[in-house]
């Protein structure tokens, strides 16, 4: 207790209440004193709060400085500039392990494991959120909440709160995984990574807090003109804390790429690095470059809301009309926020890909079909991903003649995922499959993101997707393509690498419960929602007539919904009881090549004793004498 | 429970990294990494100019401008840039351990941001006029133009910091012929900075039909 209290965590976010309360008190109270300015008094309905917005704004930015300079994780930089040089601090400073957690941290596992931990936290928070608005859809009418507005902040919150748990997801496999992959002993920049996590913490706290104070009704997308307008002022919470989750994903994207370019290990040549590695850089450079577009996106729904300046707005004042003034326009928004939001996507499913790609040849004991090709197509996909955003905007007033281009770069993805489903094919096929848990997720990930890709160009095509848009086939293809891009692919991870991160196995007979529940239970829910889409249900609204036909249906779907929930939480307590046991793991329990394999199991402090060697082909799974790493044992082996 | 203590043998929790890179080697990584985060803003201005070219534009005129005024924002303009020069000529003095024209230049570079900082706060906002010229609530013409103007101020703000401590840690006797990494760091940082800015003056001040803003 008397860690937890000290630790950079409870530090950090005493902090960033305290600024929170202190700052917004001050400026409130200027404004009101100074400017003579009141609150407005509305009539409040659902959780519409009374507060003064922009001191609102202007109090949860301060917040978070309060966080990272109560946390301690800019303090090295601070001495920098001041003219010292601190030196990193490795290991747990004296206190006990578990603390390191909790603690400002360099190591890139710890950094991992941090990912982790706070990725599953925030998404069973955005699960249980789900689980409340699919009991309200169970059937028709309103069930338990007020009113519309409720259910808006439900949905809204649900979509942010899962991408900011994927985006740690991502942080935990590509900063656990990245360098230890590669032979490194760490990250290039170690105390950018402490940052990039731990500027992700409060980010998540003010996107939490925009639920109680005021909550929002824009969805994750806060289009204009309603999230300028709305007067749930929450959606200020959810764009800042969207906005700053931005600078982790921008400073762990740099910090991957550089690490994959400069510390590989000896011998590792580009196209000899490991296929995941492929798959983190190629999402890494999206993460460093297309962020920065949703950034301006956000700032200006901000500015417009906070200070008036007309950017999405398409009315002007007669004056400045008559004058010539140009307006503000709505699309600019679209096309600035898909810009990145869709590359974000790739930025989640790539490493998701790369680890199936990764472990297929682990459990069918065969070479990896395709390598240069597949490790070439997660660069492809990310660079045709710049290039399809406006395929969101297809019933907008956006003019027809942009449509076309964009419906035929997005029918362009299916073919670098083409390559990646032919090299899955053609790398199992007349494998010698086993059938542990992260395989069977592995071969769940990719049934499920086929379904997904499947859906995905009939809503890329004009025609279709005049029909489809905005309907639950939308939220149906979504859901396949991130479970079978990422969820299942980051549990088969989790599975698959449990004994090199604790040392200990996971309980095999629980880990194929957890599948066998959870991956029928989504293939319900996911083609249910389409069957509902395309019978006409709507995407975010609360209610819907029992004349449509679905109430069978949706009362499926939040049976399958519970079903998964259950299933996580059956994970958990696997994951929790195992890593508790006393029993080690067997030192290579999958026959992997890969070098950290080779090396101890919990992994040392450097991942590796002294300087790993290349010698071989990464993926030679099968083949006689052939070697990829030369990992040094510690003496006396 | 997942990091077990490679080398026990080190005293106190002082952990010895077997593989660390050396400072070299660092500053390589180091260089990569902030040429990668300068192509990392290269979309963030991107954004801001594709909403100016989206937003201030006539469907049959084409590209629309704010007529401002010309003069003041060109001298500010070559002020900045000059400054680069100075820049450029702090970073060559620290790598020749020249403290001198290490501190001339820096205090040029300094000054000379600093100008053009007021001359866009005080002059281009308006913020030092009794009619100031552009208001952010003046359409599309405002809400763009500060918003251009704003960030790239934000970015020169960091600039003028950065050469501050570098100033100071300069003098501290920190760089050295060899290991000078900050200087650069800041040069490559200050130079970025003016090249947005080649990009913003004209997108800003020179193309399009010029639109006179009633009421100012």
């Amino acid at each position: 207790m008397k860690y937890f209290l000290t630790s950079a965590l409870t530090k950090g976010l005493v902090g960033q209440i305290l600024t929170f309360i202190v700052s917004y008190g001050l400026i409130r109270n200027f404004r009101k004193t100074v400017s003579g300015w009141e609150v407005p008094a509305p009539e409040l309905s659902g959780w519409q709060a009374p507060y003064d917005e922009p001191a609102m704004v202007l109090a949860t930015i301060i917040s978070l400085f309060g966080f990272l300079l109560a946390c301690g994780v800019v303090s090295d930089w601070l001495k920098m500039m001041a003219g010292q040089k601190p030196h990193l601090k490795h290991g747990a400073q004296g206190k006990p392990e578990w603390t390191r957690y909790i603690n400002i941290d360099v190591n890139h596992k710890v950094i991992g494991i941090q990912y982790g931990l706070n990725s599953i936290f925030i998404l069973l928070v955005g699960g249980l959120l789900a689980i409340l608005f699919r009991l309200e859809l169970a059937l028709p009418g309103l069930q338990f909440l007020q009113d519309g507005s409720q259910y808006n902040t439900l949905f809204s919150a649900h979509g942010i709160i899962m991408i900011a748990a994927i985006f740690a997801g991502v942080g935990a496999m590509t900063n656990y995984l990245g360098p230890v992959l590669i032979g490194a002993s760490d990250m290039s920049f170690p105390r950018l990574n402490a940052f990039s996590y731990w500027v992700g913490v409060p980010s998540a706290v003010i996107l939490l807090a925009g639920i109680f104070m005021g909550g929002w009704d824009t969805g994750w997308v806060g289009y204009p003109t309603h999230s300028t307008t709305t007067q749930m002022i929450g959606v200020q919470m959810f764009l800042l804390g969207f906005y700053l989750n931005g600078f982790s994903s921008i400073a762990s994207g740099l910090n991957m790429v550089v690490t994959a370019v400069y510390m590989r290990a000896k011998g590792m040549s580009y196209f000899r690095m490991p296929i995941f590695v492929w798959a983190a850089v190629a999402a890494s450079i999206l993460q460093a470059t297309t962020t920065q577009t949703v950034g301006v996106a956000l700032t200006m729904v901000v500015a417009q809301r906070t200070l008036g300046m007309n950017f999405f707005t398409p009315v002007i004042s007669p004056e400045l009309l008559a004058a010539g003034v140009p307006a503000g326009d709505p699309i600019l928004f679209q096309h600035i926020f898909w810009f990145y939001s869709h590359p974000a996507v790739y930025v989640w499913i790539l490493p998701g890909l790369g680890i199936i790609s990764e472990l297929l040849p682990v459990f069918t004991r065969k070479p990896l079909f395709g390598y240069k090709w597949i490790a070439l197509s997660s660069i492809g996909i990310a660079l045709v991903g710049m290039l399809v955003w406006a395929h969101h905007m297809l019933t907008s007033s956006m003019p027809p003649a942009w449509k076309i281009p964009f419906m035929l770069s997005t029918l362009l993805v299916a073919v670098p995922t083409g390559v990646k489903f032919f090299s899955w094919l053609a790398t199992i096929w007349e494998g010698k499959m086993r059938f542990p848990t992260p395989m069977l997720f592995v071969l769940g990930a990719i049934s499920v993101f086929l379904l997904g890709g499947l859906s995905g160009p009939i809503l890329g095509t004009i025609a279709t997707d005049m029909h489809l848009h905005d309907t639950y086939f939308v939220v149906g293809h979504f859901h396949a393509t991130i479970f079978g891009g990422f969820v299942f692919p980051f549990f088969a991870a989790i599975y698959y690498w449990f004994p090199k991160i604790t040392g200990k196995m996971y309980d095999e007979l629980l880990g194929k419960i957890h599948f066998w529940i959870m991956v029928p239970g989504f293939w319900v829910m996911s083609l249910l929602q389409m069957r509902v889409g395309v019978l006409g249900m709507r995407r975010r609204i609360a209610d819907y007539g029992s004349d449509l036909g679905i109430q069978v249906e949706h009362a499926l779907i939040t049976v399958a919904t519970l079903a998964i929930g259950w299933s996580i939480l059956i994970m958990l307590y696997n994951l929790i009881t195992s890593a508790r046991k006393e029993e080690l793991a067997p030192e290579n329990p999958w026959e992997s090549r890969s070098p950290e394999f080779l090396a101890p199991s919990p992994l040392p402090e450097f991942n590796y004793l002294a300087p790993i060697e290349v010698v071989g082909e990464p993926y030679d799974y099968g083949l006689e004498g052939a070697t990829y790493a030369v990992v040094p044992t510690p003496a006396g082996d | 429970m997942a990091v077990a203590h490679g080398h026990d043998d080190h005293h106190h929790g002082e952990l010895h990294n077997p593989m660390e890179p050396t400072r070299q080697e660092q500053i390589v990584m180091n260089r990569f990494g902030l040429w990668l985060f300068c192509f990392s803003e290269v979309f963030l201005f991107m954004a801001l100019l594709a909403a100016r070219f989206y937003l201030w534009r006539d469907p049959v005129q084409g590209a629309l401008r704010p007529e401002l005024e010309q003069g003041p924002a060109l001298i500010f303009t070559c002020v900045l840039l000059v400054s680069s020069w100075f820049m450029n000529r702090a970073e060559v003095a620290s790598a020749n351990e020249d403290m001198k024209t290490f501190n001339q230049s820096l205090a040029m570079t300094f000054v000379m941001g600093l100008i053009f900082l007021l001359g866009v706060i005080f002059y281009e906002w308006g913020l030092g006029l009794a009619h100031p010229h552009i208001l952010p609530t003046d359409g599309a013409f405002g809400a763009v133009f500060f918003a251009m103007t704003g960030m790239h101020a934000i970015h020169v703000i960091t600039g003028l910091i950065f050469v501050a401590i570098v100033w100071r840690n300069g003098n501290l006797g920190h760089y050295s012929r060899e290991d000078h990494w900050g200087v650069e760091a800041c040069a490559i940082y200050w130079h970025y900075v003016d090249l947005v800015w080649i990009f913003f003056y004209p997108a800003i001040y020179l193309i399009g039909i010029g639109v006179h803003i009633p009421g100012h």
